[in-house]
């Protein structure tokens, strides 16, 4: 039954959501018009706090309604029907929520009412003036998925579109309109992943958190209060500091652990875009605490702070406008939206800049010139470094925008990315990194201290020692492994571990003070650390499966070429760099067995999640399985075991690189998509994936039938194995042969040897009603396949087909990725000393708002009013 | 001069340095006709280069060779341009998984000698529906 009540439903809470937000906005907006802050007028206020609460009970409700109509599989909706499907674990369906555009835009909008019900509870002088911003920009986000149809204009895109109304000429539909397909296209298997069911929360987390020191900057333009908004806003920036830096950092461990680039960061322009607001944040974070310490940089915090949330608008006006086209292989589907994500750009752009021009003479600054002994000095070159940065990579990630710009206003260009990225952005960003490992330990020292020559010289002389010295022993134990370090690269060691060094140092110190002091020291370690580890892990990686047959194929360039991939034939062993490695079969996932079942011992039923065990499936002591039982499988992922055999040591470690068939809507579209398995050690990891395998979707070239005719005890050679005819028996019932009483089956049992172990091969010949029934036997590890011919009962001897395939394969591409647990670990640390520096200023904000004289606004604010207005 | 002023002056040079290098940096798409000029002018930076891969009747892409039993690393196409001219283009690197269902197809590279030798494949799948003009075909308020 087509259920159109959740939809309507649903689609009728987006409405009210939007209008709510509308109300809010406008009421939030006249309850703090005229007014000083900290008061509000009294009826305007109220309605605005009714409208916002409406409003986020409206956005529950959407929420609830899109996950039921995924949990619930109903199909009729087209967001169901492509992104989700019967198979699909609970855990992935909330992947589903947000694969789609308007499901990620409502996540966004969800967090926003979290925030700004946040804001409302905690932040009470500053709610009116903030919450108008707010409730401004959850207006453009619900129009966004409002799919409401207006004088021609489409203005957003519902999530809760019925697939009918969604492929109206698709033959299914127009025969019959209530048609209800059985099972949805699935969630595309990349994202199958438990990363991806927090990644995109945290990211968008992230997104909405730039909104409050936003909406704490614009109310402070607009209410003419330049300087107090930076303290409640600053452990909000930090919080967004800490989210969106973890957001970006899980993005690129999925990236590492699902896709086969053979890294954690591609420069995508979809990572591009948020790798850009959160440098700014950071340096805008920085330009806060200076306005804290030392009331200076306040403009520089008021730039800061809007540019960062500009630029999240930007990147989502990049990853959803289809502007990037070619240039991005993960951007969302064009839904169309370019326009309306214009105007929401641009009515921000103008409205803040303006703002912000309108008021710059009024913003106070300090005529304090700054000496080479201020850190405060030294902290404004970071944050200018870090906008530098983060420049470079908008400039280039924008050349899609020059293009569509200019193909607009009828210029024809022919602008790409750079061929090679990682090069054009390493030339600037590992600057970036140097400067900011370097000014984080300066600085860091020299805010804790008061700084001459002599106090400064004094506490930079143990890590500068430490530093150069750790340096010169990296570089020697680099010299002793025949790796060439460039200078390049020992200045970027240099600075990080004296960044690393001089934070530790300072922190030692401050933890004897008082631990909360240390955040900053300690996201300092963790950002050196991360350079430390990408200068490891990026410079030196290392692909060890290089093809070292010597057989070249290509015989057009003498000059080196790539040979980074190498080729495996299934349980033969090959040298790789270290290494002897084999691969030996293919695996499956079978839910609630701890490890992997090899194909081999499953027999394949017409249902593909269904299989029939074709012997016992034992791991560990315990017997999972009996020959002939049913159990689930997992088909979309088969699993390559790799065997890796240290060869000087003889330890042994097993790889299951995956790949998946995606068979996308039935048609096998998009073929085979690799992830790869990770070997971790504590100082390097193994990366390899399959980069090739014979396609399974093509039958195999079977040899023509060689016959055979034996008795038992006889040997041969099947395909160059020796094999013995064991016995002749009567068949098992084990194979899923569906027998019947009256039918006779019996099996030849063979033994094949093969590199690693014996085989047993049973080809059946069945006979029924008098008719004669074969069921061949392969074994896919040897490319053989038998069957059983026929019986001459007179003189004791049966014939056998054999016919031969090409062996099984993988082309296996290996890399190792020296100390990327730095690069782990240092995100962690950062994360930490981020959460450190926001409890300590939210302290401080909370301990401020309480004193005496600047508390409770309903009360004080006349006295306050008159001070500050005036 | 206030040292704010230098601090100035010193960004907004590095803020032209890295214009400059970025307008340096950037690839451009262009045809095999253009790509193999550049490189008969010795111009050998890497461009983008759009195009088609030729088909049968029966929909069979002409004119691949990948051979993984003897070299994994060499993959060769045939790649038709926006101009219709056709290039042999080399590979080194496995076959995509998914090249033989891409409609289109960018490839970076430069020409050498005859064939143009790529080094980064960007394919665009067809996806039976999702093509479809998606912008009529949102609900909307009865």
């Amino acid at each position: 039954m087509l259920n159109t009540f959740i939809g309507d439903l649903g689609h009728f809470s987006v409405i009210v959501a939007f209008v709510a937000a509308t109300v809010a906005a406008y009421s939030y907006y006249m309850a703090a018009r005229n007014q000083p802050l900290g008061e509000a007028d009294a009826a305007w206020l109220r309605l605005a706090r009714g409208s916002f609460l409406v409003h986020g009970a409206a956005v529950l409700s959407i929420v609830t309604c899109l996950f039921t109509i995924i949990y619930t599989h109903r199909y009729e909706y087209y967001y169901a029907w492509s992104h989700s499907s019967n198979h699909l674990p609970v855990y992935y369906m909330i992947s589903c929520f947000w694969e789609g555009q308007e499901g990620s835009f409502l996540l966004w909008i969800f967090w926003q009412v979290c925030l700004g019900l946040a804001i409302m509870r905690f932040n009470k002088r500053w709610e009116a003036p903030v919450m108008a911003i707010f409730a401004g920009v959850q207006l453009f986000l619900t129009s966004m998925i409002l799919g409401v149809v207006l004088l021609n204009v489409k203005i957003g895109s519902s999530p809760f579109i019925l697939l009918r109304d969604f492929l109206t000429d698709a033959p299914f539909i127009q025969s019959n309109p209530n048609f209800i397909p059985k099972d949805g296209t699935g969630l595309n298997p990349l994202l199958q992943n438990y990363w991806m069911v927090i990644h995109p929360p945290t990211l968008f987390l992230g997104f909405a958190l730039t909104l409050v020191p936003f909406a704490f900057a614009i109310a402070g333009l607009w209410k003419g209060e330049f300087s107090k908004w930076v303290k409640p806003a600053l452990p909000w920036a930090l919080f967004g500091g800490l989210v969106l830096g973890i957001g970006i950092m899980m993005g690129a461990y999925w990236a590492y652990e699902t896709l086969n680039f053979g890294g954690y960061w591609n420069w995508d322009p979809v990572e591009n875009a948020v790798y850009i607001p959160w440098l700014v944040l950071v340096a805008a974070i920085h330009g806060m605490v200076l306005w804290q310490r030392s009331k200076t940089a306040l403009r520089t915090s008021f730039v800061l702070v809007i540019t960062t949330f500009l630029l999240v608008l930007y990147a989502t006006f990049l990853t959803r406008s289809g502007v990037l086209g070619n240039a991005s292989v993960h951007s969302f589907t064009d839904l169309g939206l370019s326009g309306q994500l214009i105007i929401y750009l641009a009515a921000f752009v103008v409205l803040a800049i303006g703002l912000l021009i309108w008021r710059w003479k009024e913003i106070p600054v300090s005529d304090k010139e700054l000496t080479t002994y201020n850190p405060e000095l030294w902290v404004f070159v970071g944050a200018t470094v870090l906008c530098l940065g983060a420049f470079q990579v908008l400039v280039t990630t924008s050349i899609p925008v020059y293009n569509a710009f200019l193909g607009f206003i009828g210029i024809k260009s022919n602008l790409a990315l750079p061929a090679d990225q990682i090069a054009h952005y390493t030339k600037i960003q590992l600057w970036m990194g140097v400067f900011v490992a370097l000014l984080a330990g300066v600085a860091q020292i020299m805010w804790w201290q008061k700084n001459d020559k002599a106090s400064l010289a004094n506490s930079l002389t143990v890590p500068g020692i430490l530093t150069l010295l750790g340096a010169a022993l990296v570089i020697l134990l680099v010299q002793y492994n025949k790796l060439h370090m460039s200078a390049v690269y020992i200045v970027l060691l240099t600075t990080a571990l004296f960044g690393v060094l001089a934070n530790l140092s300072m922190v030692l110190t401050l933890v004897k003070r008082k631990v909360s002091l240390s955040g900053g020291g300690v996201a300092h370690i963790g950002i050196a650390l991360m350079l430390l580890g990408i200068l490891a892990s990026a410079g030196y990686s290392n692909i060890i499966s290089k093809n070292s047959s010597g057989l070249v194929y290509s015989k057009e360039f003498s000059e080196d070429i790539n040979q980074d991939n190498v080729l495996l034939w299934r349980n033969e062993s090959a040298p790789m760099d270290g290494y002897d490695v084999t691969y030996s079969g293919q695996y499956f996932d079978v839910p609630g067995l701890p490890e992997y079942v090899n194909k081999e011992l499953l027999f394949h039923t017409d249902d593909e999640y269904k299989a029939l065990a074709r012997a016992d499936i034992k791991q560990g002591n315990k017997v999972y399985y009996k020959a002939g039982d049913t159990l689930e499988v997992r088909p979309e992922n088969t699993y390559y075991r790799v065997e890796y055999k240290d060869k000087k040591t003889g330890k042994a470690f097993t790889l299951f690189p995956r790949a998946q068939a995606n068979e996308e809507m039935g048609g096998g579209e998009n073929g085979l998509l690799a992830s790869p398995d990770i070997k971790k050690f504590w100082n390097h990891d193994i990366y390899s994936h399959i980069s090739a395998t014979p396609d399974p979707r093509k039958e195999k070239d079977w040899s023509e039938v060689k016959e055979h005719v034996l008795s038992v005890g006889d040997t041969i050679f099947l395909n160059d194995y020796f094999a013995v005819l064991r016995a002749v028996e009567p068949a098992q019932e084990t194979a899923g042969l569906g027998l019947k009483p009256g039918d006779l089956a019996i099996q030849g049992d063979f033994i094949v040897s093969g590199e690693k172990k014996s085989y047993h091969v049973h080809p059946v010949f069945v006979v029924r009603n008098r008719l004669i029934g074969r069921v061949a036997d392969e074994v896919e590890d040897l490319g053989l396949r038998v069957a059983f011919l026929n019986v001459d009962p007179t003189s004791k001897k049966f014939t056998f087909g054999v016919s031969t395939t090409q062996k099984d394969y993988i082309i296996l591409k290996a890399v190792e990725k020296p100390f990327i647990n730095l690069l782990w670990s240092g995100t962690l640390l950062m994360g930490l000393g981020f959460g450190m520096a926001m409890v300590k200023r939210r302290r401080e904000a909370s301990v401020s708002s309480q004193a005496p004289g600047t508390a409770v606004p309903l009360k004080t604010r006349s006295s306050k009013a008159s001070r500050q207005v005036a | 001069m206030k040292k704010s002023h230098i601090l100035a002056i010193a960004v907004i040079a590095l803020a032209i340095g890295i214009i400059m290098s970025a307008a340096g940096d950037a690839s451009v798409y262009v045809s095999f006709r253009e790509a193999r000029d550049r490189a008969a002018q010795g111009n050998m930076t890497k461009v983008h280069v759009v195009g088609r891969l030729p088909r049968d009747g029966q929909k069979q892409i002409l004119g691949l060779e990948y051979n993984p039993t003897l070299d994994p690393n060499y993959f060769a196409f045939t790649l038709v341009d926006t101009n219709r001219i056709a290039q042999r283009v080399v590979y080194f690197n496995p076959k995509p998984q998914d090249f033989d269902k891409s409609e289109q197809v960018v490839i970076t590279g430069s020409m050498r000698n005859d064939v143009f030798v790529a080094d980064k494949i960007l394919l665009k799948c067809p996806s039976k529906y999702v093509e479809k003009d998606i912008r009529g075909a949102t609900a909307s308020v009865n």
